[in-house]
C-alpha cells in the first residue's frame, strides 16, 4: 500500500528541468516571452510590409479566431467541472459510480476525438428525433444540430474523461493524511475535499491541466469538419477563393502558434504563484 | 444539546468504552477481542512491538478505521454505524506521527478551518482561540508561516494546538514524536505533559517511556492484536507479570 501511494505521487512531479535556479528566474520568463514576442511580431510584419495578402488573410480570419477561442475557453472551464467529478467518481468507494465513470473514461479514451465530434455533430441529432417522433414530443422531433453548443459538448465530453484521469491522479498524490486530519478534526467527507484535499490537489495538476487546455486549443482545428467557422475553416475558404495555400496556411499556423505560445506562458505563471512546498 | 447532557452524566463512567473488538486486514487479524475502558480525565499510555494493532485500536476509536465487531462507545454515543461519526470526532482530537498540517495554509489557516466550518466560530472568535493554544504550545510568532517553514518540532505542536482549538473532550496520539529529530522530541512531550495536568483524557501510542512514567496512569502492553497486560506504569515497568511483556521491555529499556 506503502508503495502504491508513493508510485502515484511521482506522477505529477513537475521534471527537474522546470525547477529553474532562482538566480535565473527573471532571465528565463523574459526568453520564453520574447518568443511570443517574437511570433506575434513576426505576424505584425507580415501584414504590414506585405498586406495583401497577409493582412486580407488576417482580416478574412478575423471571426475565426473568435470562435476558435470561445471554443476553446467555454469548453475548457466546464470540462474542469466534468473532470473533478468524474475524478471524485472514479475514487468512489460506491461500486456503481466508480463503474459509470470508468465505464465514460474508458469508453470516451477508446475513440478519436474527430469522429467523437462528428457523432455528436451527425448522429446524435438523428437519435434526438427519433426519439421525438416516438414520443410524439415536437420540440425533440424538429431538433436541428446546433455546430457550436454540440462541438462544445463533444470536447467537454471528451477532454472530461482525460481531464477526470488528471483529477484523480491528483487527488491520490495527496497524502492520505490531509484527509485523515481533515476529518478527524469533524470535516465531511466533501468539506475535506473541498477545503483541504482539492486545493492541493489542483496545484499539483495544474501542469498537466495547462497542456489540456494547450492541447485542446490545438484540437478545436477538428471543428472545422462539422460545419464551425473556425480559425482553420475560415483559412480554407480563403485559400479556396484565392489560390495561394502557401502565404494563408503559414499565417494560419503563426496565429494558432501566438496563441499556444501565449497560453503556455499564462499557465507557467500560474503554477509559480501556486506552488506549495512540502 | 447532546453532548451537554452527556455531561451531566456520572463522571466515573468510563469516556471510552472498548467491547471486544476484531478487525481484519484481509487475512490479517489486527485486532483480536480488544476490551479496554478509559474513564474521564486518565492518561493512557499503550506500548508494544510494531504490528501489534496499538494505532490500529487508536485509530478506532474515532473510526478512522472500522472495525468488524464489537463495539465502541465514546462519550455515551455507540460508534459502530453512526450516522454522527463528524460530531463524535469534534469530540476527539487526534495528533498523528507525521503531523499532517494542511500544506497550503499557514500555520493560522491550519488552526482556523475546522473552527470555522464544523464548529461554525466567526473568524474573529477563531482567531482568538488559535493564538491562545498557540501561545500555550509557545510558536505565537509563527502564524503566517507555512507548515514546510516550520521544524518538525513545531509544526507538531501546532498539530496539537489544532486539535485542541474544537475543545474536544478527548486527544488521541499516535506516536506523536516518532518522526521527530531527538532534540525536538522534548519540546512536544512538554506541551503534552501539561495537558495531562490540565485533566485532559489522552490515549497516546508511544514509547517515550519518561512520559510514560510522569503522565500516565496506566500503561497498556498489547502483542498480536491482544492487549497483554496493564498496570500502573511503576507496576508494568518493574515487575511485569506476562512473559511477553518482560522480553518487549527488555528490548526498549535497555537503552
Amino acid at each position: 500500500m506503502f508503495s502504491r501511494r508513493k508510485s502515484e505521487s511521482t506522477e505529477f512531479k513537475v521534471p527537474e528541468l522546470e525547477n529553474v535556479p532562482e538566480a535565473g528566474v527573471g532571465y528565463h520568463i523574459d526568453a520564453w516571452w520574447w518568443l511570443v514576442a517574437l511570433v506575434a511580431g513576426l505576424i505584425a510584419i507580415l501584414s504590414i510590409t506585405k498586406p495583401d495578402p497577409y493582412w486580407r488573410i488576417v482580416l478574412f480570419v478575423r471571426d475565426g479566431i473568435g470562435v476558435t477561442i470561445l471554443i476553446t475557453i467555454v469548453s475548457f472551464v466546464l470540462m474542469i467541472f466534468v473532470g473533478m467529478l468524474g475524478g471524485l467518481g472514479r475514487l468512489s468507494t460506491n461500486k456503481v459510480i466508480h463503474l459509470v465513470t470508468t465505464f465514460y473514461v474508458e469508453i470516451v479514451r477508446g475513440i478519436p476525438l474527430l469522429v467523437q465530434l462528428i457523432w455528436w455533430y451527425f448522429a446524435f441529432p438523428v437519435i434526438v428525433r427519433e426519439l421525438g417522433q416516438a414520443t410524439h414530443i415536437s420540440f425533440l422531433a424538429n431538433y436541428e444540430a446546433n455546430a457550436i453548443l454540440l462541438a462544445i459538448f463533444g470536447f467537454v465530453f471528451c477532454y472530461g474523461a482525460y481531464m477526470s484521469e488528471i483529477f484523480r491522479a491528483g487527488i491520490q498524490s495527496i497524502p492520505k493524511g490531509q484527509m485523515e486530519a481533515a476529518r478527524s478534526l469533524g470535516m465531511s467527507y466533501f468539506q475535506a475535499m473541498r477545503h483541504v484535499v482539492l486545493p492541493q490537489a489542483i496545484r499539483v495538476i495544474l501542469p498537466p491541466v495547462g497542456n489540456e487546455f494547450i492541447a485542446l486549443l490545438k484540437d478545436s482545428s477538428l471543428v472545422s469538419a462539422v460545419a464551425l467557422a473556425d480559425l482553420t475553416r475560415r483559412g480554407r475558404e480563403f485559400m479556396a477563393a484565392n489560390f495561394d495555400p502557401l502565404q494563408v496556411w503559414t499565417m494560419i499556423a503563426l496565429l494558432y502558434l501566438v496563441m499556444t505560445l501565449f497560453s503556455a506562458r499564462i499557465v507557467n505563471y500560474v503554477e509559480r504563484r501556486t506552488k506549495i512546498e512540502r | 444539546m447532546l453532548n451537554g447532557e452527556r455531561r451531566l452524566k456520572d463522571n466515573k463512567d468510563p469516556i471510552i468504552q472498548i467491547k471486544d473488538i476484531h478487525k481484519h486486514f484481509g487475512k490479517v487479524h489486527a485486532l483480536r477481542g480488544v476490551n479496554l475502558d478509559i474513564k474521564r480525565g486518565e492518561v493512557v499510555v499503550i506500548v508494544g512491538p510494531s504490528g501489534s494493532g496499538k494505532s490500529t485500536l487508536l485509530r478506532c476509536i474515532n473510526r478512522l478505521e472500522e472495525y468488524d465487531s464489537g463495539k465502541i462507545v465514546v462519550d455515551g454515543i455507540l460508534l459502530h454505524g453512526a450516522q454522527n461519526i463528524n460530531m463524535v470526532r469534534q469530540e476527539i482530537g487526534m495528533v498523528f506521527q507525521s503531523f499532517n498540517l494542511f500544506a497550503h495554509l499557514t500555520v493560522m489557516d491550519n488552526l482556523m478551518l475546522a473552527q470555522k466550518i464544523v464548529r461554525k466560530r466567526s473568524p474573529e472568535e477563531a482567531r482568538k482561540i488559535a493564538m491562545d493554544l498557540l501561545k500555550k504550545v509557545g510558536i505565537p510568532e509563527k502564524i503566517n508561516a507555512y507548515p514546510s517553514q516550520i521544524s518538525g518540532g513545531q509544526q507538531q505542536r501546532v498539530a496539537i494546538a489544532r486539535a485542541l482549538a474544537m475543545n474536544p473532550r478527548i486527544m488521541l496520539f499516535d506516536e506523536p514524536t516518532s518522526a521527530l529529530d531527538p532534540e525536538m522530541i522534548k519540546e512536544v512531550l512538554d506541551v503534552m505533559m501539561d495537558l495531562a495536568k490540565e485533566g485532559m483524557t489522552m490515549v497516546v501510542v508511544s514509547h517515550e517511556m519518561g512520559f510514560a512514567r510522569a503522565a500516565a496512569q496506566r500503561i497498556i502492553f498489547m502483542d498480536e492484536g491482544q492487549i497483554i497486560e496493564e498496570a500502573p506504569p511503576e507496576v508494568l515497568f518493574t515487575n511485569p507479570k506476562q512473559e511477553r511483556t518482560k522480553r518487549f521491555l527488555s528490548k526498549i529499556l535497555d537503552h
